[in-house]
C-alpha cells in the first residue's frame, strides 16, 4: 500500500526571506486586533458581565420568539436579548446585569419563569452576580499572564534566553490575533474563552518549542552555517511534522466543531482559529525567523572548533 | 532505546493494564459495581452540566456578622457596667468600636478592670495561645472607654459563621432528599452548594436564602401600631410587618422573650380544628421554662411569633402553657408548613446569605451534551485512525493502539480520582487525542529523516526514538504548565478541562516513552526489518 505524504522529502523552501513580508505583515494585524479589542470590543458573557442567561426549549414545537419577546420586555428588566439557539426549538434569553446587587438578578430569573410559564423547559439558568464576575475577569487575566511567564521561565531554563524571549512574542502575538479574532466574530467571551486561550497559548508552544529544539541541535552541529540557513534547514526539517500533526489536530477540533453543539461551539470556533491557522503561521513566520533578531547564533563564528559537520 | 529487560517490559505492560481497569466501572452497571470493594468502586463523576442539576455559590454577610458582633458586645459592657453598678452615658457602636463614657472618675478606673475582662485570648490552631486578644481596650480623658473588635478576632468570627451556616444547609438540603448535595466551603467567606439532578432549584434557593431566625415576643397593646408607625416609635419596641398580603403593621417589643435556638423539635402538621396546616414545636428544658414563666404572666395578651423579621401570627395567650411544646399556625400551604419545619430544625443562620452564582442545567440539555460528546469524539478518533493509518501504515496502526491504550489510561485516572468529567473535559480528551497522535507524529518523522541519513533500519528507529523523546518531554511539559495554571484560576467547567488536559498530557508521554517504544521493539524483534515501513 502506497503512503499517504503530504509534505515531500528534503522540502527547501526559503521561509526566511519570508520575514520581510511575514513581520510587517504580523505588526499590522497585531494593531488592527488591537484596535479592533479597543474600538469594537469583546463580546463579554454574563462570566465577565454579570447578569442572567437562560436556555429555554418550547414544549411545542418551533419557539415563538416574537411572542415570547413580547412577554419579556413587559417585565422591565432592561435589555433583553434572544436569540435562536441551534434547533428551532431552543432559545437563549440574556437579560443584562440588573441594578440593585445580588438579590435583584435572582428576582429577575423567578419573573422569567413567571413569564414564560410551563410552557417551556429551562435547560440551562446561569445567573453570575456583579461581585463574581468581577472576580472571574481578574482571575482570568491573571491566569493568562501567569501562564505567559511561568511557559517563559521554563524555556529559559531548558533554551537561552533569546529563545524564551522569541516564544513569548510569538504568544503574544497569537493572543492578540486571537482576541481579534474574537472581536471580529463577536463571539461569546467568557470562561471558556479564556480556557481556549490557554490551549492556543499551549499548543502554539508546543509547536515553536519542536522546531526550537531542532534550531539548538543545529546549532550544535553545524557552527559555520549562516543563521538564516540553518532556521530554513530547520523549519523544513520539521516541517512534514508541523502539517501532519495539524491535520489531525483539525481533524478532532473539525469533528467538536460538528458535532460537538453549540455549547462548546465559540471554544472550538476560537481553537481551530488559534491553533490552526495562527499558531502554525506564528511558529514558522514568527517565531523562527526573530530569532535572527535577537541575535541567536551570532558568536559562533569566532569559535575556532572545527566544524562537526555530521 | 530499543532493548528492554524482561522485567521493565513486564513493568510497563502490567502499570497500563491496571490503569485501564480502573476505567471498568465506568462501563458497567451501577448494581453490579456496588458489590465490589470500596477501592475499585471508584469512578467518573458527571459534571453538573452532563448529568444535570444546581450549583449555587452563596456569600456569608459578612457586614451582618460585624454588626452583631458589635452589637453583643455593646450589650456585654452595659451588663458589666450595670452589674458593676457604675454610671455610664454614651454608649455608641462607632465603626468596629464600642464608646461609652463612665460618668464619675471615682469608679473609672474599676470600670476599665472590668471591661478588660470582656476581651479574652484569642486561641492559634490546637489551643496554642496566639498573644492576641479579642479586643483593644483604650482609655482617653479619664472617662472614656473605647472597646475595639480586633481584626483577628473578625476574622475567626467569620469563620465560625461559616462553619455554622455549613452545618445548617447540609441539614437543611438534606432535607430535600436529594442524592450525593456537595457543600464547601470556597474562600473566606463563600458556600458552594451543588444537588446534581435537582431540575427546579426554585425551593433550594428558597430553603437556602432564609435566615430562619424565630423568636417570641410580646406585642405592645399600649398604642395601635398604625399610630405608632405614622409617629414615635416608643425606644422599646419596634414596628414589624405580618408575612401575609396586604402587610399589617405590629408594634412588638424588642425584647426577645425565647429564641429558635431553645427548640428541639418542629413539624409541620395540622390543626384539629380548622384542619388548616400548621407547625408544631417543642422547646427544650429552658426553653420551656421561660415560656411557661412568659405566658403564666401574660394571660389574656397577644405576642408575636417573628420570623426573619416579619410576624408569621400574633396569638392571644388564653392560657399558660406549660408542657414546653406549641403550634404555629399563619396562613400556611401544606409546602410552606413543611419548609418552615425544616428550617426550624435545621436551626438559624448566624448570618444572612446571598446567592452570588447560579448555574442550574436541566436533564435534558446534560444528556443531550453527552450525545454530542460521545459523537464528535467517535468521528474525531475515526478520522485520525483512518488518517494515521494512510500516512504511516503499520506504524499508523501501532500509533492507534497506543493513542487508544492512552485514552483508557486518562479514563483509568480520572476514575481512580473521582474526578468529574464536564464537557469541556470530554473537549480536553479529543484534543488529548491530537497530542498523543503528535508524539507518534514526531518519533516517526525523526526515524524518516534518519533513514534518509544513511542508518540501518533498526538503527534509525533507535535514533528516532531517542532524539524525539526530548521534543516530546519539552513541549509536553510547556502545555502542562498551560493546563496547571487553568486548574489552578478555573472553576466548574473549565477546571474539568484542565484535569483532562494535564491527565492527558502525563498518560501521553507516559505511552510515548514506554508504550509505543515496546510495540515497536517487539515488532523488530520478530521481523528483523530490512527497511522501515514509513
Amino acid at each position: 500500500m502506497r503512503l499517504l505524504r503530504i509534505v515531500p522529502d528534503d522540502t527547501k523552501f526559503d521561509f526566511m526571506r519570508f520575514r520581510r513580508i511575514s513581520f510587517p505583515m504580523s505588526a499590522l494585524l497585531s494593531i488592527l486586533a488591537i484596535s479592533l479589542y479597543f474600538f469594537h470590543g469583546l463580546n463579554f458573557g454574563i462570566d465577565f458581565k454579570g447578569g442572567t442567561l437562560i436556555e429555554v426549549q418550547s414544549k411545542s414545537g418551533a419557539a415563538d420568539l416574537a411572542k415570547m419577546r413580547a412577554a419579556l420586555s413587559a417585565l422591565g428588566l432592561g435589555e433583553v436579548q434572544l436569540q435562536q439557539f441551534g434547533a428551532p426549538n431552543d432559545v437563549l434569553i440574556r437579560i443584562a446585569e440588573q441594578p440593585g446587587g445580588e438579590v435583584a438578578q435572582q428576582q429577575a430569573v423567578t419573573k422569567v419563569r413567571g413569564a414564560l410559564g410551563d410552557e417551556v423547559d429551562y435547560r440551562r439558568v446561569e445567573v453570575v452576580g456583579p461581585r463574581v464576575s468581577g472576580e472571574l475577569l481578574s482571575y482570568g487575566v491573571v491566569g493568562l499572564m501567569l501562564a505567559i511567564f511561568s511557559i517563559l521561565i521554563y524555556l529559559w531554563f531548558r533554551f537561552e534566553w533569546q529563545f524564551a524571549l522569541g516564544a513569548m512574542i510569538a504568544n503574544v502575538h497569537d493572543i492578540v490575533l486571537t482576541i481579534g479574532f474574537m472581536s471580529i466574530t463577536q463571539i461569546d467571551f467568557d470562561l471558556t474563552s479564556i480556557a481556549a486561550l490557554l490551549t492556543i497559548l499551549g499548543y502554539s508552544l508546543n509547536d515553536t518549542v519542536v522546531i526550537y529544539d531542532r534550531i539548538r541541535e543545529m546549532l550544535r552541529r553545524y557552527r559555520k552555517l549562516p543563521m538564516p540557513e540553518l532556521l530554513n534547514a530547520s523549519v523544513n526539517q520539521t516541517l512534514s511534522r508541523s502539517v501532519i500533526t495539524h491535520v489531525t489536530v483539525s481533524l478532532a477540533l473539525l469533528a467538536l466543531l460538528l458535532f460537538g453543539g453549540q455549547a462548546i461551539h465559540s471554544f472550538t470556533a476560537t481553537m481551530m482559529f488559534g491553533v490552526v491557522l495562527v499558531g502554525t503561521y506564528t511558529s514558522v513566520f514568527i517565531a523562527s525567523p526573530i530569532l535572527i533578531y535577537l541575535g541567536v547564533g551570532t558568536g559562533r563564528d569566532s569559535l575556532s572548533a572545527p566544524d562537526r559537520d555530521k | 532505546m530499543l532493548y528492554f529487560t524482561r522485567w521493565k517490559a513486564t513493568a510497563i505492560v502490567l502499570t497500563a493494564f491496571v490503569v485501564c481497569l480502573f476505567a471498568v466501572p465506568n462501563f458497567l452497571p451501577e448494581k453490579m459495581v456496588q458489590s465490589w470493594p470500596k477501592w475499585a468502586q471508584r469512578h467518573v463523576v458527571l459534571g453538573l452540566d452532563l448529568q444535570g442539576g444546581s450549583h449555587i455559590l452563596l456569600e456569608v454577610d459578612t457586614n451582618a456578622v460585624r454588626k452583631e458582633k458589635l452589637e453583643s458586645l455593646r450589650d456585654d459592657v452595659r451588663r458589666v457596667l450595670r452589674d458593676a453598678r457604675v454610671g455610664y452615658t454614651g454608649l455608641v457602636v462607632r465603626g468596629n468600636t464600642v464608646e461609652v463614657r463612665i460618668r464619675e472618675g471615682s469608679n473609672f478606673d474599676q470600670a476599665v478592670d472590668k471591661l478588660r475582662e470582656l476581651s479574652q485570648p484569642l486561641g492559634g490552631i490546637l489551643g496554642s495561645s496566639t498573644g492576641q486578644r479579642t479586643l483593644d481596650v483604650t482609655t482617653e480623658a479619664g472617662s472614656l472607654v473605647r472597646l475595639t473588635v480586633t481584626d483577628p478576632a473578625l476574622i475567626e468570627r467569620v469563620r465560625q459563621s461559616v462553619e455554622q451556616s455549613i452545618q445548617i444547609i447540609e441539614r437543611r438540603v438534606n432535607e430535600l432528599g436529594t442524592v450525593e448535595p456537595l457543600i464547601q466551603r470556597q474562600g473566606t467567606d463563600r458556600i458552594l452548594v451543588q444537588v446534581p439532578g435537582l431540575q427546579d432549584p426554585t425551593r433550594l434557593k428558597e430553603l437556602l436564602g432564609k435566615t430562619a431566625k424565630l423568636d417570641f415576643r410580646m406585642v405592645d397593646v399600649s398604642m395601635p401600631a398604625e399610630q405608632a408607625a405614622q409617629g414615635r416609635v416608643p425606644p422599646d419596641d419596634e414596628i414589624l410587618y405580618s408575612t401575609t398580603q396586604p402587610k399589617t403593621p405590629y408594634l412588638v417589643e424588642k425584647r426577645i422573650l425565647v429564641s429558635g435556638g431553645d427548640l428541639t423539635d418542629a413539624q409541620p402538621g395540622f390543626d384539629q380544628r380548622t384542619s388548616e396546616p400548621i407547625v408544631s414545636f417543642r422547646f427544650n428544658t429552658s426553653g420551656a421554662r421561660k415560656f411557661a414563666q412568659v405566658t403564666q404572666e401574660n394571660v389574656g395578651k397577644p405576642f408575636a411569633i417573628v420570623l426573619d423579621n416579619q410576624v408569621i401570627s400574633a396569638p392571644v395567650i388564653r392560657e399558660p402553657i406549660l408542657g414546653g411544646s406549641g403550634q404555629i399556625s399563619g396562613s400556611f400551604t401544606v409546602e410552606s408548613a413543611n419548609d418552615l419545619a425544616i428550617l426550624l430544625r435545621a436551626g438559624a443562620l448566624p448570618a444572612p446569605l446571598t446567592i452570588i452564582e447560579e448555574r442550574t442545567v436541566g436533564p435534558g440539555l446534560g444528556q443531550d451534551s453527552i450525545a454530542k460528546g460521545k459523537i464528535s469524539s467517535y468521528v474525531g478518533a475515526a478520522m485520525v485512525i483512518v488518517f494515521m493509518l494512510a500516512t504511516y501504515g503499520l506504524f499508523g496502526l501501532f500509533a492507534n493502539v497506543a493513542v487508544a491504550i492512552n485514552v483508557a489510561m486518562i479514563f483509568g485516572v480520572l476514575s481512580f480520582l473521582n474526578a468529574t468529567l464536564t464537557l469541556p473535559g470530554i473537549a480536553g480528551i479529543v484534543l488529548t487525542v491530537g497530542i498523543a497522535v503528535d508524539s507518534n507524529v514526531l518519533i516517526y518523522e525523526r526515524i524518516r529523516e534518519e533513514v534518509r541519513g544513511g542508518r540501518t533500519p533498526i538503527n534509525a528507529i533507535d535514533a528516532g526514538f531517542s532524539r524525539a523523546l526530548a521534543t516530546i518531554l519539552d513541549s509536553n511539559i510547556t502545555t502542562f504548565i498551560a493546563a496547571a495554571v487553568l486548574f489552578y484560576i478555573g472553576t466548574g467547567p473549565v477546571r474539568g478541562f484542565a484535569v483532562t488536559l494535564g491527565i492527558g498530557i502525563i498518560t501521553t508521554v507516559f505511552t510515548a516513552f514506554t508504550l509505543t517504544r515496546l510495540i515497536v521493539a517487539y515488532w523488530v524483534r520478530l521481523r528483523r526489518p530490512q527497511r522501515v515501513p514509513i
